[in-house]
Parts: C-alpha cells; structure tokens; sequence
C-alpha cells in the first residue's frame, strides 16, 4: 500500500481546510450555489435525489484494514449506517449533511483517504485490476504506476477545468479486468524486448454515445507515461469541445477528428513538453512507489483443510466454486466477498460488514483489501488452508453469497432510487432478479453470466458491456428498461446488442427469464456459457422468446 | 384531449440537510408535499420560482413539479416525484422513515 509522505499529509490537511473554508462561506451566504457547485463536485460531493451523497476514490481499489475501519466509522457517525461501493472503485454516502462534510474529510483524511476529484471536469479516480499482484496472469503490478498518475493528476493545475470528465485505468494482466477499453484512457501494461511499457488506449467509454477505444500508442516506454499522458490530456483539453455537453468527452473528440489526427496532435505535442519533465525523478519516485506495493511473504502451507472442508462441506464447495481465483501462488487464492447477497442492494455494505472484512484481512490476508468495479470485495492473497475458516468467519455478516460471476452477481448503478440523474430505478430490478433465480434454483445452471444495469444513459451500470444489459428509462412518464445482448467488457471488449422494445418495470423479471429460458434450451452443453451460445447463435432466437410471447399475449 | 390544468409546486432541497422541501403559501418550505402552495397559473408560477430561487442562504436547486390536485392535497404527477417525497425503495430511509417515527 502507498504510504503517505509529509507532502502528501500537508497537501490533504490545506486542500480540506479550504473545503471547510468554502462550506462554511456558503452556508454563510458569501458564496452563491453556482460558485459552490464546482467547488463541491472537485471534493466529491453531490446533491442527489434526498440529500447529499460524498463519493470517496479508493485509488485502484485498494484499501488496508485501517482505511475499511475508517470508511466504517464515518458510516456510523455521519451517516447511515451502511456505504455503496460503484463501479469506479469509490464509495458513496447516500445521506450527510452539508454541515458535517468538512469533518467527514477531516476523519478521511486521518487514515490517507480522500474525496478529491472524484466528480467533477477532472481527471477522476484511477481504476485498476482488483486481483492486482496476486492474479497467475498478471505481467506486473498496475497499482504502482496507477498511484504515479493520481499523484500527477491530483490538482494539476492545467486540468482542473477539462471540456469533461476524465477516466483512466490501468490493468497488469492480459485479461482486462480493468474495463480500460471503456476508459477516455486504458493503459495495459506490456513487454517489448523484455522492457516494461504500456499499450495506451484511448476515446473510450460508455454512456450516451458508447465506443470501444482504439490504440493511440502500441507501445510507450515506462519513462515517457507522464509527459505522454500529459500531452494527451493537453490535446484533448485544447481539442475536446465545450460548446456541448455531450460531446465533450474525448471519445467524440477521437471520432471526430479521428484517431491519426488524433496522434498526430499528441506526438507533437510530447515531443514538446517530454523534455520539461525531470525522467530520472519520476522514476525514482515510482521505484520509491514500488517498494511500498511489495508483495506480502507468502508462505508455503498445506492445503490439507481445504480440501477437507471441500469434500465435507457443500456450502463450503458452491462458494469455493465461484467465489475463488487463481493466485500466482498455489498454495493461495484470490477470494472475492460478495456484495451481492440475494435480495440486497448490489454495492452495499454495512459497517459491521466493513468492519469484519477489515478484521479478515488482518487475521487471513496480509492485510489487503480491494474493491472491484464489479462492486464487490476482494481479499488477494489467502493461504488455501486458512479459506474454511474464512468462509466460517464471513457467514456470520452474511458476506459468504456463493454467486461471484452468476447471475445474480449484477452490477447495478444507484438509479432513481438515489441519482438525480437517474430516469428509472435499478437496484429494486437487481434484486428481484437476484431473488427471482435464486428462487427458480437455476443461478449455477445457468452459469457464467453478467448482468449490468443502468438506471439512465450515462451508463454507470455499465450496461452496454454487460452479457445482458438492462437501460431504465422515462417513457411518457413510466419506467421502461431496454435490453442489450453480448456485450462483453474484457480485453474482447463488445457493445451490446439492443433487442427491441423496452419494458415495463413489472415485465423486465419475467423478459429476463424468457432470455435465460431460451439459453438453457438452445445451449450446445452446460459447458457452453449464455455469451459463447449468443456468439454462435445471434441476437434472433433471443429476440423471438423475448417478443413472441408478447405478441401471443396481446393477441 | 383536453390539456390538463395547470398545477406546480415549487420544490427544491434543503441546503444543510440536502432533504427535499416544498414552498407553501406563507412562503415557507415543508417537508411535506400535501403542506405545499399548488400554483395554477403559470405567470404566477414563474413569479414563485424566481422568489423561491432568491433565497439561496436556505435551499438547493428549486424547480417547479407537476403535481396532481386531490382531495388529499398536492400528488406527485410524475414517479421521480413520488421517489423525492418517499425516499428510495431499497431501505426505509428518507421521508419514508421519518413519517413512520412521527406516526
């Protein structure tokens, strides 16, 4: 884990002491809301539906037991109770008062956290790999070089007032678990002749106008990130339109002017400014980084209780089955905590929840704790011997849901329940789905399937890259959700399909069920998962048991 | 089809606790829609909102909602403002949870 320096302490104790200074002046009446609004939004801070809601970076999703405890304390005493993990690696508190914000910062910043431009025209926060150092197929660990662009971007005074917001996520691993292809940047991090670099990915991202990024940059040298990255940011910032809203985000600016123009602008520009920049600096500075992400000393154990409990214990067995992934040691596994307890809210954890979890990391893994965009908990390195105690340990918060990767594994955006932004509800649709499978006892028939949905089309429910993508939206005044098939966010990165006609908000369970009933009857074996059937087969026998029954109904 | 009458109320949060208020008649804000001055005429709607923005040391971001006239007073005309004047339908949070307590 990163370590805060002085530099750092002092910039977060003098950027929060303005932030108290701004809130206290326009509660005051000195400062307008129009003043207030971005100033707020640079330090995470929203109004939404029924209150305020703070948004906290957890830089690349890591966290150490002390931040958890932390996160766990400010959601008893400043809010309710409980915290949303999203699908950029922060978390959200859905109810404090504009009063108590300063301090909420404050009791942040104690333990190295913060909310700074996680909203905003700005570079947000970075995003990376949840099984960073620990996955079997990992090049290198991304955290270190995702932790050297937070510092560079964190108030970088030339882009704290872009055309628009700004997303980057950086992945170690061949397998992108990072999104980085729907990211205004993705970096994958590559060898070229046995020297480290990144692939730099750019114009991606989802929402209204959803596109895949494209490559800028096949292979740019360790040394070169930050001028690099700086020189696309600058393009971008003198490119990027600001005469609409929607088109702002580079992802247009890339399809507009196209991606060798594009190119052109950005090598010009780095062959410019890369002189500017102290190289040997910021490579003492990211080796000084990389010392503090040392991977833990993993020692060599007997799998013996694991297999035991495996043989004895089917509860044991369903959740080792799904909730486990390759560690880079065998004697290890990469365990993920589910968030998504049937019928709970997909992101949601509880103090008590967060407080187990950080005591778990302690007791079974070296004291790591990532939170994935796919808005669950990972703990990265757990020796195999210690998982039966583990699973034990987290059923008594009801954190042990055997469902990482099924269908009720749903990434689900706050939607109308809490977003002002929102046209319809999501999480009441996560949850019956959720229920709904799990009543039928078909979830581990069916599979591998991800199941993203967004209340609006911003998309932060990532829905366009979902297996089954469900859009909420206002039609004449009533909720109506819109379905996408074979979309795909890995390195394979795809667009969902749409199937036709939306539905209404009692339809859309029963129109999912007729997507997964007509999977299980057309599938070539159950080893065959519902996205390789859809590849095979197209959207057409999907989009028949979708409708036809429709068309039977209303006949 | 005949157009619907006209019917809003000025809403808008409020600025310490962010919780959703309505303007009633004596000019003050409620947390309860059915206390809330309905304004018929659109002229005069106007008139309420430019006021009702005018006073930013005590609410957020006011706007005129659509509501339906009843017997029971003001309704929601549109789901999102029926959410605003519940609260969310994961937990019983919000105005939801506050009108059990005063029950």
């Amino acid at each position: 884990m990163y370590v805060y320096d002085t530099f750092d302490h002092d910039f977060l104790t003098e950027r929060n002491r303005q932030f108290r200074d701004q809130v206290a002046r326009r509660i005051d009446g000195s400062l307008t809301e129009d003043e207030f609004k971005p100033l707020r939004l640079m330090n995470g801070l929203y109004l939404q539906l029924h209150a305020y809601m703070l948004r906290v970076a957890i830089p690349y999703g890591s966290l150490n037991p002390h931040q958890m405890r932390k996160l766990a304390e400010i959601a008893d005493r400043f809010d309710k109770g409980y915290g949303h993990f999203t699908t950029r690696q922060n978390i959200q508190y859905n109810w404090p008062r504009l009063s108590d914000v300063p301090d909420m910062l404050d009791e942040l910043a104690k333990a190295g956290l913060h909310a700074i431009q996680t909203s905003g025209n700005t570079i947000r926060n970075v995003t990376s790999d949840h099984f960073a150092g620990a996955a079997a197929d990992e090049i290198a660990d991304p955290r270190p070089a995702a932790e050297l662009i937070r510092q560079w971007s964190t108030d970088h005074p030339e882009f704290q007032f872009l055309p628009r917001k700004f997303k980057v996520a950086v992945t170690g691993s061949e397998t992108d678990r990072a999104v980085t292809k729907a990211h205004d940047i993705g970096l994958r991090m590559v060898r070229q002749n046995g020297q480290p670099g990144f692939e730099v990915i750019v114009g991606g991202g989802l929402g209204r106008t959803p596109m895949i990024g494209k490559v800028l940059r096949d292979f740019l040298p360790v040394p070169d990130l930050l001028p690099y990255l700086e020189a696309v940011v600058g393009t971008y910032n003198l490119l990027g339109r600001r005469d609409n809203k929607y088109k702002a985000r580079i992802k247009i600016t890339v399809h507009e002017n196209g991606i060798d123009t594009v190119r052109d602008l950005v090598e010009a520009r780095f062959e410019e400014i890369a002189p500017q920049f102290d190289t040997a600096a910021t490579l003492a500075q990211l080796k000084r980084i990389e010392t503090m992400f040392k991977a833990p000393d993993l020692r060599p154990a007997s799998d013996l209780a694991y297999q035991a409990a495996y043989g004895a214990d089917p509860l044991f067995r369903a959740w080792a089955d799904t909730n486990l992934h390759a560690h880079r040691d065998e004697n290890h596994a990469i365990v993920t905590i589910s968030l998504k307890a049937h019928g709970e809210t997909p992101g949601d954890a509880t103090s008590d929840q967060m407080r187990l979890i950080a005591d778990l990391a302690e007791a079974y893994g070296h004291g790591e704790i990532r939170i994935s965009h796919e808005q669950n908990v990972i703990l990265p390195h757990v020796a195999r011997a210690d998982l039966p105690a583990l699973h034990k340990a987290l059923r008594v918060q009801g954190l042990a849901t055997a469902n990482v990767g099924l269908i009720s594994d749903i990434i689900a955006c706050p939607g109308m329940d809490y977003c002002a932004l929102a046209t319809a509800r999501s999480i009441p649709v996560a949850q019956e789905i959720a229920t709904h499978f799990d009543a039928l006892k078909l979830e581990h028939d069916i599979g591998p399937l991800k199941i993203k949905i967004s209340g609006c089309i911003n998309a932060c429910g990532h829905h366009h890259v979902g297996h089954i993508g469900i859009l909420g939206l206002d039609r004449a005044g009533v909720e109506n959700y819109q379905i996408t098939l074979g979309g795909d966010g890995t390195e394979d990165a795809f667009l969902g399909e749409r199937t036709g006609p939306g539905f209404a908000y009692d339809q859309i369970v029963p129109a999912i069920e007729r997507i997964i009933r007509a999977y299980l009857a057309l599938r070539d074996s159950p080893a065959e998962t519902f996205l390789q059937a859809y590849r095979r087969v197209g959207l057409p026998p999907f989009k028949a048991a979708l409708y036809e029954k429709e068309q039977v109904d209303a006949a | 089809m005949s157009r619907k009458p006209y019917a809003t109320v000025v809403t808008a949060n409020d600025l310490i606790e962010g919780d959703v208020v309505y303007l009633t008649a004596a000019q003050t804000w409620t947390r309860h829609l059915e206390q809330a001055h309905v304004l018929t005429d659109q002229t005069e709607a106007e008139v309420a909102l430019a006021a009702a923005d005018a006073r930013p040391a005590e609410v957020v971001g006011c706007y005129l909602a659509p509501v339906r006239q009843t017997p029971n007073g003001p309704q929601p005309a549109h789901f999102r403002e029926e959410f605003r004047r519940r609260g969310p339908s994961n937990y019983a949070h919000g105005k939801q949870a506050t009108s059990m307590n005063a029950a």
